[in-house]
């Protein structure tokens, strides 16, 4: 790279960062208005700030900075989150595959996919809490009911309309059904397979928040909860933002490993349009 | 290769009786245990009867009206607002990183902050919805106005229209497609969010209500029964809303080349 491409690069990320002037604007204004007011419900992020780092962000070293709080917080919470969505992207993608493959099986299940879809997944958690009473295995399971169907759906799409020639070719080489599965029809589905996964997060995120909301003793749910029934109105709102971080940070997390897996993708998507 | 409409739909009436079949079987033979999830029958009976109780019915009406009038408030409050930070390249560029910022936080989270704020959990209900579909409407809206021909902005500005009028006629009709999306997103959430706010601060009502009060009497069969309603309830939204969708905008798909 030359050094003037990389002074151009440079000063376009500078530029770039400036756009982000409304972010400090409006936490300010927040700042001094809800100062000014005194809104009992809406403290100054300073005070949300502080708040937020002596409940959680205030420990020893040999923890990372966690305290003993967000250990029994936070811990559980991201388990229940990773492994949820997880088995239901496994399953989701599998399964969607399987599908997307025979046009009989999928029409022999299609009303029962769409029927299951449509059920919001909350109307399901009292169930899933008398199911499995109180505890991770119940959040589990709703995190994977709410989360399969944007997986499970795309894949299928994704595998059904794979390009014949690609297949045909695969047939010429006398390539075996694992290979074909591996190497042609999962790489094509792969774009659809991954829009299905990124709806998947922030839906895993809501029905991490509400399963912990319904039927939880520890997590982040339900330190909310308890933050408002004690009326610790800055520990709510630590709450909501330390939420909102995650819900941002899985989001970037999310797109970062999309671009360095799809990267191929998107460069053949890119030669051909420059042909 | 593909089986034709008639037989895809035998063969799905098929899968549907099959899957019933099956769970049927496996709590008569004792696989799933019947003292922890009823049979498909007894859910069935129980489903059936259900839109004869009156209660029942004032609940699904109390949440889909929190639903619909959120979703509302959310057109009505983040269409204009949309259009407003749209139309214009430089306020676009600065809310952006703004709206994106603050889009990822789970409206749920909200739920503890709304029952403070609104006493009523119908109020409550009803907030958190529209919030919930304001951030998809919001942003489809102002990506939608990024991506107006500016020809014909152009060929109407050289007319004499006036700026609104070019906004009207030519921003606002492009982006129609674009908020559509966004009303799809937004209807497919208030569903979750309603019943949420119901599980969670009881009180006026509502299929959640319902739901968890079959469940503290340990009907399953009632709560399975409710369940199965809403999941028609949320199908045939879907269906109007998609169907709708391609009915009005058959333009636009027509132009963006999508297979009808």
């Amino acid at each position: 790279m030359t050094l003037a491409a990389r002074r151009g690069r440079v000063g376009r990320f500078g530029t770039g960062l400036l756009w982000y002037w409304l972010i400090p604007v409006t936490a300010v204004v927040w700042e001094v208005s809800t100062r000014q007011l005194e809104a009992v419900y809406f403290p100054p992020p300073s005070v949300i700030v502080v708040r937020l780092h002596e409940m959680w962000f205030s420990g020893p070293l040999s923890q990372a900075f966690l305290t003993d709080e967000a250990l029994d917080d936070l811990v559980p919470s991201l388990t229940r989150l990773f492994v949820g969505w997880a088995a239901a992207a496994a399953a989701g993608v599998v399964v969607g595959l399987m599908l997307g493959r025979s046009a009989r099986l999928a029409a022999l299940v299609e009303p029962l996919l769409h029927f299951g879809r449509s059920v919001p997944p909350s109307t399901l958690l009292p169930v899933f809490l008398l199911l499995f009473k109180i505890g991770t295995p119940m959040q589990v399971a709703s995190i994977v009911y709410g989360v399969i169907w944007p997986v499970l759906i795309n894949s299928m799409d994704g595998a059904r309309y794979v390009d014949r020639q690609y297949i045909e070719t695969g047939t010429v080489f006398r390539v075996s059904t694992t290979q074909r599965i591996l190497r042609i029809i999962l790489p094509a589905a792969a774009p659809k397979i991954f829009a299905g996964l990124r709806l998947s997060v922030s839906l895993a995120l809501i029905m991490m928040v509400v399963s912990e909301l319904v039927g939880s003793s520890e997590g982040i749910g339900h330190r909310l909860l308890e933050a408002q029934s004690e009326f610790d109105i800055p520990a709510m709102w630590a709450g909501i933002v330390l939420l909102g971080v995650l819900g941002i940070v899985l989001n970037s997390a999310f797109i970062a490993v999309e671009r360095v897996v799809l990267s191929w993708h998107h460069q053949s998507r890119k030669a051909a349009s420059d042909l | 290769m593909t089986p034709s409409r008639y037989r895809r739909g035998i063969l799905g009436a098929c899968g549907v009786l099959g899957f019933l079949v099956l769970v049927e079987l496996a709590g008569r033979v004792g696989l799933i245990d019947p003292g922890l999830l009823p049979y498909v029958s007894d859910v069935l009976v129980a489903a059936a009867g259900l839109p004869f109780e009156e209660k029942f019915l004032i609940d699904v009406l109390a949440t889909l009206e929190a639903c619909a009038l959120g979703l509302l408030i959310a057109l009505v409050t983040a269409v204009p607002a949309g259009l407003l930070l749209g139309t214009v390249p430089m306020v676009e560029r600065s809310v952006r990183p703004l709206v994106e910022f603050l889009r990822p936080i789970p409206s749920v989270s909200l739920i503890p902050l709304a029952m403070f704020l609104f006493p009523a959990s119908q109020d409550a209900k009803t907030a958190l919805v529209a919030y919930t579909c304001a951030w998809p409407l919001l942003i489809n809206t102002m990506y939608g106005l990024a991506d107006v021909d500016p020809l014909a902005k152009e060929t109407l500005r050289s007319f004499g229209f006036g700026p609104l009028a070019v906004v009207l006629r030519v921003n606002l009709p492009s982006a129609a497609p674009f908020i559509a999306t966004g009303i799809r997103i937004a209807v497919s959430v208030t569903l979750i969010v309603a019943v949420s706010v119901e599980l969670i601060a009881a009180g006026d009502g509502g299929l959640g209500t319902f739901i968890s009060l079959a469940g503290g009497a340990n009907r399953v069969d009632r709560m399975l029964a409710a369940t199965v309603w809403a999941g028609f309830i949320g199908l045939a939204v879907n269906l109007l809303f998609t169907m709708g969708e391609r009915r009005v905008f058959r333009w636009h798909q027509a132009r963006a080349g999508v297979a009808g």
